[in-house]
Formats: C-alpha cells, sequence, structure tokens
C-alpha cells in the first residue's frame, strides 16, 4: 500500500501531509456537503419533486439559469474585447485599468449590490437616463439581476483570454493579411479558433459563478416572487419559513448543477492545454 | 519606435486607412468597464461621503458598526491562518509526490468554489443547526454554532478553503523536487526543509493566497448571512451590517461602511498588481 502511494522519494513529510490534507478536507468540506444530500434523502422522491418544480421555485431556478447564462454571454463578448484591448492596443491608464479588471473578485458582493442599485436605481447616474431616454427600467426588474451578475462575472473571461492573447504569434495574423484576409476574416479564421477553449473556460467559470450568485444581486433585483427572485433566496427565504428540507432540495439542485460545471470546466482546461501543446 | 511602425505599416498597407478600428474597439471596450466598474466604484466613495464627514465618521464609530467590523477581523484572523496551513500541507503533498487519486484531491479542493455561497452556509445549518446533525448535543451541552459566532468562523474557513492551496501547487509543481531533495541530501531535516528551502521559493505566491483569502473572508455575505442570524452587535460582520443599514434606509452610513470594505478591495489590487510585479 505504501509503495502504492509513494514512489521513491527522498523527501520528507509525505505521509503527515496528504494526512492532514484529507483530514481537513473531509471535515471542512466534504462531509458537510454530504449532509445536503443526507438531508435530501429524509425526502420522499415525490416530496423532493414537488418541492422542486413548486411554480415559484421553478421561477427562481430559471431566472438564475438565464441570467446567468446571458451574463456569461455578454461576458464572453465584452471580456474578449477588453482582453483584446488591453493586450494589443497601448493606451493612458492600461496598467490601472488592468489591475481594476479584478476589481469584482475583490470588492464584497454586498457593497457591490449596493452600489450598482444606487447608479441603477430610476434616479441613479446611469438608471435615470436609460429611463428618460429609452424608458427602460434596469433596477428592481430581472435586468438588474443580469446587471449584477454581469458585474461579478467581468474578470473570469478577460483573465482566461488575456495570456493566451499574449502568446498569439502575430506573424500569423500578418501572414493571413498578406494573404488577402479581410481583419473579419482574419479575426474569425486566426484568432478566434486560438483563443476559443479558453473563451470558453472563462465563459463556464463566470457562468457558473453568476449561478449562485447571492450578494450583488438581491439588493438590486427587487426580489419579486415569480420576477426578479433567485433561486438562492429562494433558499433564503424556505430556512426563514424553517422549511429546511425544502430549502435543502433547492440546494441540491444548485449543488448538482455546479459539480457538473465543476467538471466541464476541467474538462475544458484539459483540452484547452491539449490543444495548445497541439498547436505549438 | 517610429522605424518599427514604420515597417510594420509598409507590411500591412491597409492598415492606416483603418486606424480607427483600435480607437474604436479601446472606446467600446473602455465604455463597458465604466458602465459595470469604474461608476459603481466611484458611486460608493461619492455615497458614503454625500452627507458630509461628520455623518461618515458618526456612521463607522457606532458601537454596532464597531462590533461588526471587530467580528469580520476575527472571522479573517482565524480563516486566513487555517487555510494557510492546510494550502501548505495540500501543496507539499501533490506537488512533491505522486501518488494515484491526485487529480481528484485537486479538484475536491476546488469544490467550495463552486457551491453557490448560501448553500455554503445551508450545510453548515444542516450539520450543527436546531434540527441537524449535531443539534441535540449542541443543545445538551449549552453551547451553539449556528446563530452565533463559531458559524461566522466555520462559513468564513469554507468559502475561503481553496485560495491558498490553489496558488502554492501549481507554483510549487512548476518549481519541481530538485532543491529539496539536494537539501535532504546535505542532511537538512523536514522543518529546515520548510522554512529554509520551499517556503521562501514560493513566498510571493503564498502571499497572493493570503490577500485573495484574506479579502474573501472580509467581504463574505451570502454564505455568513445564513448562519449569523443576524444579532445586531453579536453576531453581525461588517457585510451583514451594511445590509441592515441599507434595509433600514441609512443610505449614507450604509455607503459609509461599504466604503471601508471597498477600500479594503482596492488594498487588495494594489497589494496584487505590487506581488506580481515581484514574482
Amino acid at each position: 500500500m505504501r509503495a502504492l502511494l509513494r514512489r521513491h522519494s527522498v523527501l520528507p513529510g509525505f505521509g503527515i501531509a496528504l494526512g492532514f490534507t484529507v483530514l481537513y478536507l473531509s471535515l471542512v468540506v466534504l462531509v458537510p456537503l454530504s449532509a445536503a444530500f443526507q438531508k435530501t434523502f429524509t425526502l420522499s422522491w415525490d416530496a423532493f419533486v414537488a418541492d422542486v418544480t413548486a411554480p415559484r421555485v421553478l421561477a427562481s431556478l430559471q431566472l438564475s439559469f438565464g441570467a446567468a447564462l446571458a451574463a456569461a454571454l455578454l461576458n464572453a463578448v465584452f471580456g474578449l474585447l477588453v482582453a483584446w484591448v488591453l493586450v494589443r492596443y497601448p493606451f493612458h491608464g492600461r496598467r490601472l485599468v488592468d489591475a481594476l479588471v479584478d476589481l469584482p473578485f475583490a470588492l464584497p458582493t454586498a457593497v457591490a449590490g449596493i452600489a450598482l442599485t444606487a447608479v441603477y436605481a430610476p434616479n441613479g447616474w446611469i438608471g435615470k437616463p436609460l429611463a428618460d431616454l429609452f424608458g427602460v427600467k434596469v433596477a428592481f426588474t430581472p435586468l438588474g439581476v443580469l446587471v449584477a451578475l454581469a458585474f461579478i462575472g467581468l474578470p473570469f473571461v478577460v483573465r482566461t483570454v488575456q495570456p493566451v492573447l499574449e502568446d498569439l504569434e502575430r506573424e500569423l495574423e500578418e501572414a493571413a493579411q498578406s494573404l488577402g484576409a479581410t481583419r473579419a476574416q482574419t479575426f474569425v479564421r486566426v484568432i478566434l479558433p486560438t483563443v476559443a477553449p479558453a473563451l470558453l473556460t472563462g465563459f463556464a467559470l463566470a457562468f457558473a459563478r453568476a449561478v449562485g450568485e447571492y450578494g450583488s444581486v438581491i439588493f438590486i433585483a427587487g426580489n419579486m416572487p415569480m420576477v426578479s427572485e433567485i433561486a438562492p433566496l429562494m433558499i433564503v427565504t424556505k430556512l426563514e419559513q424553517y422549511d429546511v428540507a425544502g430549502a435543502t432540495a433547492i440546494a441540491v439542485v444548485m449543488l448538482v448543477a455546479s459539480f457538473a460545471l465543476l467538471l466541464a470546466v476541467n474538462g475544458l482546461q484539459w483540452w484547452s492545454r491539449r490543444y495548445a501543446e497541439a498547436r505549438s | 519606435m517610429a522605424a518599427v511602425l514604420d515597417t510594420r505599416l509598409e507590411a500591412r498597407p491597409n492598415a492606416r486607412r483603418i486606424a480607427w478600428v483600435p480607437l474604436a474597439l479601446t472606446a467600446v471596450a473602455l465604455a463597458w468597464l465604466t458602465l459595470f466598474l469604474f461608476v459603481p466604484l466611484f458611486a460608493v466613495f461619492f455615497e458614503a461621503l454625500r452627507k458630509g464627514w461628520g455623518t461618515y465618521v458618526a456612521a463607522i464609530a457606532e458601537p454596532d458598526a464597531w462590533a461588526a467590523i471587530r467580528l469580520t477581523l476575527l472571522a479573517a484572523a482565524i480563516a486566513v491562518p487555517v487555510n494557510l496551513v492546510f494550502g501548505i500541507a495540500a501543496a507539499w503533498a501533490i506537488a512533491k509526490f505522486d501518488f494515484r487519486g491526485k487529480s481528484v484531491l485537486v479538484t475536491l479542493i476546488d469544490l467550495p468554489f463552486s457551491v453557490s455561497p448560501v448553500v455554503s452556509g445551508l450545510i453548515f445549518v444542516l450539520v450543527f443547526g436546531a434540527q441537524g446533525w449535531f443539534g441535540a448535543w449542541l443543545t445538551d451541552h449549552d453551547a451553539r454554532v449556528i446563530f452565533a459566532v463559531p458559524g461566522i468562523v466555520l462559513a468564513s474557513v469554507f468559502v475561503t478553503f481553496p485560495f491558498v492551496a490553489r496558488e502554492l501547487i501549481p507554483l510549487m509543481q512548476a518549481q519541481g523536487r530538485d532543491e529539496e531533495e539536494a537539501a535532504v541530501l546535505l542532511g537538512a531535516n523536514a522543518w529546515q526543509l520548510l522554512w529554509r528551502v520551499t517556503l521562501p521559493n514560493v513566498k510571493w505566491g503564498l502571499l497572493y493566497g493570503v490577500i485573495l483569502s484574506n479579502a474573501r473572508a472580509m467581504g463574505e455575505f451570502g454564505a455568513v448571512s445564513v448562519v449569523s442570524g443576524h444579532i445586531r452587535g453579536v453576531t453581525n460582520t461588517l457585510p451583514l451590517h451594511i445590509e441592515i443599514l441599507y434595509n433600514e434606509y441609512q443610505f449614507a452610513a450604509a455607503f459609509a461602511c461599504a466604503s471601508l470594505l471597498a477600500l479594503l478591495a482596492l488594498v487588495t489590487l494594489a497589494l496584487k498588481t505590487w506581488v506580481e510585479s515581484r514574482s
């Protein structure tokens, strides 16, 4: 067994380091997570289905997944654009902008939530012109959910795509253009295929983060049942009504979805490494 | 520089004609960042100081705000060191040794990142709450975890769990085992190996992980919100205090407290940029 685990290393501390890692991982992460599944198994299958397909719960799941998907798509487009501009076009303050892209990682979600609400409210700096000029209401509608999710997912695509763009060989683009390709053709045929795995990874990461997001959304969403109530808020509401089993049923649906996403992201990263090796 | 530019323009004769493309793309990218990042960030400080410095200082000096700040610092002061020790142990085992199931272990360490903050809080309610696994036992022994400080610390530990390990594992893998093996052959013991060889080699990555987990621990909202019970002056962290003030329409006070966390975020970003430039 020992020989199977450890292949001839002179370094000390393997047993204690791995033992501590597995023990701590189990106590802090695995055992508590298993509590959610154990609690769900105390429900009958019919009760579980009834809990997660109640109209209000279904609407909240649809909103969380739908808005997360839309926000991740927005972030894929604009994240690629921001990464491209940061890598290719020198402008004043580029280093500052580059550092600030990570702000959604560092800014507590509650702060982001109240700040976005203040800005996008009907009397806010951006919300008022949008309401006056286009009659679009952002805060306290599903659109507000989208804004919050676009905010928190912003760095993912930029940070996964940026290193790939930095490594991109300009000779390839120049070769394409000297062979008569237009800018659009060069982008679609040369640049996009190279960044596609990283772009997909960033998209999946932004989506996974947005599905479970709570703090930044609840302030701006208005939280109207059936309209702008997200699934994590549904869990909190059920907990406040002491419906622990109902809350856990929704939580398990979200956990299974996020595990599937985690596997997808791991697969994508494995693919993009192989892809990069194959191309080089 | 001019010469370099000229050759490139010569190589692409149509480049000068459509030089507006970089300009337009830069403008659109900056407009997007302005709408979603810069304006909201500026709004935090603007709203905080809207009613003047007097209101600002009063909102932060208020006893409940102070209690919230102290609890936030306490949770981070426990969660960050505990996960730091774990991160070093995990990275040592994963980066310096070969064993079966390594990739599964790495995936499992990332799990807390993919769990919704609310679910992260909920699972501790299921373990330690009144109807949870240890609920009855805790009541018998007159101890509380949920709706008390231990629950908040546990939730903070869970959400910051992967940060240090995740920074250290790739770094230590890239550095290989040669230096450590040489040190062992020269007679170093495990302790000397760690302090003299391994940790000095990864100090910037370590610092980076600590900075990120500290920011997350101090700013966590969803997970802490579920286990806190929102008892003023007792189980409110700073983000929860902000929520209460905001829901009571005390906007200036809410944004004053929020500006402290926004400053923390800016300091985090500055430190991060500095660490990146060093390593």
